[in-house]
């Protein structure tokens, strides 16, 4: 059981990047990679509210949207599955204001620190795409609970490795037409190959 | 600000123009204001869907049937909208759009919608139509705003279509699913590059043609 978790955390961690092999949070990624202490900031916000998102949104599909969930209010054969998108994409703006409120009441130092990446995370693909990729490989509560804390680590990892990489490319001469987002994407390029070679690991 | 007594009344426009104006509206999303190129919106989905070309070209006209009617809505209800919920706001209604296209392409294009699988719902968070309501449709009229999200899809659109062009031609031979690469080719020992169907050739071709477009038109990012 634990193995399993363990499994699923892995993977989606590194050979299954959400980023590097899904390619989701790309803008924010882009957008917010420029300094190491942001990028760690915003990594920290996008695991804790993947973390709460996933489970939540996970619930709210198998008891009210799914087809047949209705059936413990004695209506089962109602399938509200096409109202996914917009009650997730309510949960997590919902859930970020939620957070926002709650890191600025009890550690006003973290707020300062995340600034206002917070309100931002809930237009990140990332959140959305987890909560969707959860639905359609069935995944139950435990295995919502890792993917998205995984995820999010993942996501983490990849954009402070990033920020790293772009605090060194400074110091070197780019052809004036790369410079900026082109020299990224093909950094990203590099670091997605790098993380392709953790496929073979096998738990 | 002026007092409202000597604000002078906005000569009445008609719906429907097209001059130079609303043109450039359209064309420059194009070269010099492209979406992904320049503005560096909506690469989540650019990249994801890019493995063959049918699959992005469904991907592009999604995208530009609700970037076009998001920027529509957007604008007709945005004296409305209290600038505090906005963002709220903007996102009901593109959801709501969104849920329309998975709808129609669940319907009549079962199988690309399938291999698509959460891409479609992704629209939602795609930036280009937050960015394009927040940046366009929210300060214009909903004519302009049409052609705004016209003109924005569409240069989406050419790049989504231009890395799929390449990642198939390289990845599989095949363009559209149809053998391109000759059989004679393979007898003389050329490969499909594996690494054009896997992430990573995405983000490289993206970051060429980046490279190539930036270079065309001559816009450089100071770092």
């Amino acid at each position: 059981m634990v193995e399993a978790y363990i499994s699923l955390a892995l993977k989606s961690i590194f050979v299954e990047n959400i980023l590097l092999a899904y390619f989701l949070g790309m803008c924010s990624f882009l957008a917010v990679s420029k300094k190491v202490e942001t990028a760690i900031g915003l990594g920290a916000a996008v695991t804790f509210v993947l973390t709460i998102t996933a489970p939540v949104n996970w619930a709210l599909n198998e008891f009210l949207l799914k087809d047949g969930a209705l059936a413990w209010a004695g209506l089962p054969e109602i399938d509200l599955s096409f109202l996914q998108f917009i009650t997730f994409i309510a949960v997590i703006a919902a859930m970020v204001q939620l957070v926002e409120m709650i890191i600025d009441r009890y550690s006003p130092a973290l707020y300062a620190a995340l600034g206002i990446f917070l309100p931002l995370i809930a237009v990140n693909c990332s959140i959305l795409g987890t909560s969707l990729f959860l639905v359609e490989r069935e995944y139950d509560l435990g295995e919502s609970l890792v993917f998205g804390f995984s995820s999010g680590l993942g996501w983490a990892l990849a954009i402070i490795s990033m920020a790293a990489i772009r605090y060194k490319l400074r110091y070197s001469h780019v052809p004036s037409g790369l410079r900026g987002l082109g020299i990224t994407m093909l950094t990203t390029g590099l670091m997605a190959i790098a993380f392709m070679a953790f496929a073979g690991i096998q738990l | 600000m002026s007092s409202p007594a000597t604000e002078i009344a906005p000569a009445r426009q008609p719906l429907i123009t097209w001059d130079k104006k609303t043109k450039k509206v359209v064309s420059d999303p194009f070269m010099d204001n492209n979406p992904i190129t320049v503005q560096v919106l909506g690469i989540c989905s650019a990249l994801a869907v890019t493995i063959q070309l049918n699959r992005s070209l469904v991907m592009a006209a999604a995208v530009i049937a609700v970037l076009c009617a998001s920027n529509v809505v957007i604008s007709m209800i945005r004296n409305l909208i209290p600038p505090s919920i906005r963002i709220i706001v903007q996102l009901s209604v593109i959801a709501s759009l969104v849920i329309v296209v998975d709808q129609f392409l669940q319907a009549f294009l079962f199988d690309i919608s399938k291999q698509l699988s959460v891409f479609v719902g992704l629209i939602i968070t795609n930036c280009i139509i937050m960015g394009r309501a927040e940046a366009f449709a929210m300060a214009n009229p909903p004519w302009q705003s049409f052609l705004d999200g016209l003109g924005n899809g569409l240069g989406y659109g050419v790049i989504l279509v231009g890395v799929a062009f390449f990642r198939e031609l390289f990845g599989s031979g095949t363009l559209f699913g149809f053998q391109v690469v000759p059989a004679v080719a393979y007898e003389l020992g050329y490969a499909n590059m594996g690494l054009m169907v896997l992430a990573p050739g995405a983000f490289i071709i993206l970051g060429l043609m980046i490279w190539a477009q930036r270079t065309y038109t001559g816009y450089v990012e100071e770092d």
